[in-house]
């Protein structure tokens, strides 16, 4: 099979949003195909639902909230937050089928997740974490960049941060970064893909030099965590050359910053590219906090336009093109193959590692 | 490698400083040299044909 052939893996919980766009607007956003509805209902809990009117498929997310029932817009059947109609226009009798599918829906570490699969596999359980998006010991600046490219191209592009010195050149990039040799871990059992590089002794680009405040060149270490299909986590640690965390693990005089990526499919050729950068230095400074967002909102309006080209040369190319992989692959090969063989094989549970 | 508990089967590819060499080990403990990593997963995965 082409490596790059799109198909989703189901019965995962994917990010569906942010927490705080979802509020007492309907909101709508298509996850692996399935046009979804979301919004709060009065107690605040989030609600989920296909957004395809039972009756003549009008989008609920173009109606309206009534309380917590969403009114069709196009002729007034009524939902409430299980899906269930409860009611019709014109006729006492609510036919059995008349319902849309609710969607388990958890709200965690400030995102919104979906459960995309069988209703009775959600386990909450299994939702890998990003505690640094909701703790007070940092402060995170975020976003979410519509990518007009299938998902396998964005994790083929977070496994393997060679790029970074081509593409990034002048914001994260640096010679070092594809210079130095990477250590790929893969464990089977809890499904996770580890990619580390450590550079020793490296410049220190823009990113860092201007939230930091380093002078001078770096000791800079990114540990990828990659939890398939949907949370890419990059501990990045940089510290003034020389600095290393002490014997007992303290690290007083490095600067860390958690990068959090969910790659959630859209549509076989599209995907929703959110991205977070939480710092646990500089909390209150707004200037950090401004130039970080800019700065990362940059880098990935890169890799959008990047690869958005790519989606283009594929979804275009014959069948047959072969492609070549070498050692900086490593960590992308490995998610590859994970992925693929979640989508060919029935998932079985597994625990979320934490 | 992140500080994570890990527990189950585990693969481990050492790109070696300095070389195109990769050293791949299984959770069994066999290891194997090679500069191709499409080959390296090829041998990994192929468990327990060819780690002696």
């Amino acid at each position: 099979m082409n490596p790059m052939t799109t198909e989703f893996v189901r019965n995962q919980w994917y990010v569906a949003a942010y927490g705080h766009e979802i509020g007492r607007e309907l909101f709508a956003r298509t996850i692996l195909g399935e046009p979804l509805v979301f919004y709060r209902s009065e107690a605040g809990e989030i609600v989920a639902l296909a957004d395809r009117c039972v009756h003549r498929r009008y989008p609920l997310s173009q109606s309206r909230l009534e309380g917590d029932t969403i009114v069709c817009g196009y002729h007034g059947f009524t939902y409430d937050t299980g899906g269930a109609c409860v009611f019709v226009p014109g006729q006492a009798r609510i036919p059995r089928t008349a319902r849309v599918p609710a969607y388990p829906v958890v709200e965690r570490d400030s995102f919104v997740w979906v459960w995309i699969g069988d209703r009775d596999r959600a386990d909450e359980s299994l939702i890998p974490r990003a505690p640094w998006l909701a703790d007070p010991r940092y402060t995170t600046v975020s976003g979410m960049e519509p990518l007009a490219a299938r998902y396998l191209l964005l994790v083929d592009n977070l496994l393997d941060l060679s790029h970074e010195t081509y593409l990034h050149g002048g914001y994260i990039g640096t010679p070092e970064v594809a210079s130095t040799p990477i250590t790929t871990e893969v464990d089977e059992d809890n499904r996770i893909v580890y990619v580390s590089r450590r550079m020793a002794d490296a410049a220190c680009p823009p990113f860092y030099a201007k939230s930091t405040g380093i002078e001078g060149r770096i000791t800079r270490w990114q540990d990828i965590e990659y939890h398939p299909p949907c949370l890419y986590l990059l501990h990045s640690r940089v510290a003034p050359v020389g600095v290393l965390p002490d014997v007992d693990g303290a690290d007083p005089h490095g600067f860390h910053v958690e990068v959090v990526y969910a790659i959630t499919p859209e549509t076989a050729h599209s995907t929703h590219d959110f991205w977070a950068v939480a710092r646990d230095f500089a909390l209150d400074d707004q200037e950090v906090s401004d130039f970080l967002r800019q700065s990362n909102h940059t880098v990935v309006l890169q890799d959008v336009e990047a690869l958005d080209i790519l989606e283009r040369v594929i979804a275009s190319e014959p069948d047959g093109y072969q492609e070549l992989s070498i050692n900086i692959d490593t960590g992308g090969l490995a998610a590859r193959r994970m992925l693929r063989k979640m989508m060919t094989a029935a998932p079985e549970p597994v625990a979320a590692a934490t | 490698m992140t500080g994570a508990v890990t527990l189950g089967a585990v693969y481990r590819i050492e790109w070696q400083p300095g070389t195109d060499v990769l050293i791949g080990t299984c959770h069994c403990g066999a290891v194997h040299e090679s500069e191709d990593p499409v080959e390296m997963w090829d041998w990994l995965l192929a468990h327990p044909i060819g780690h002696g």
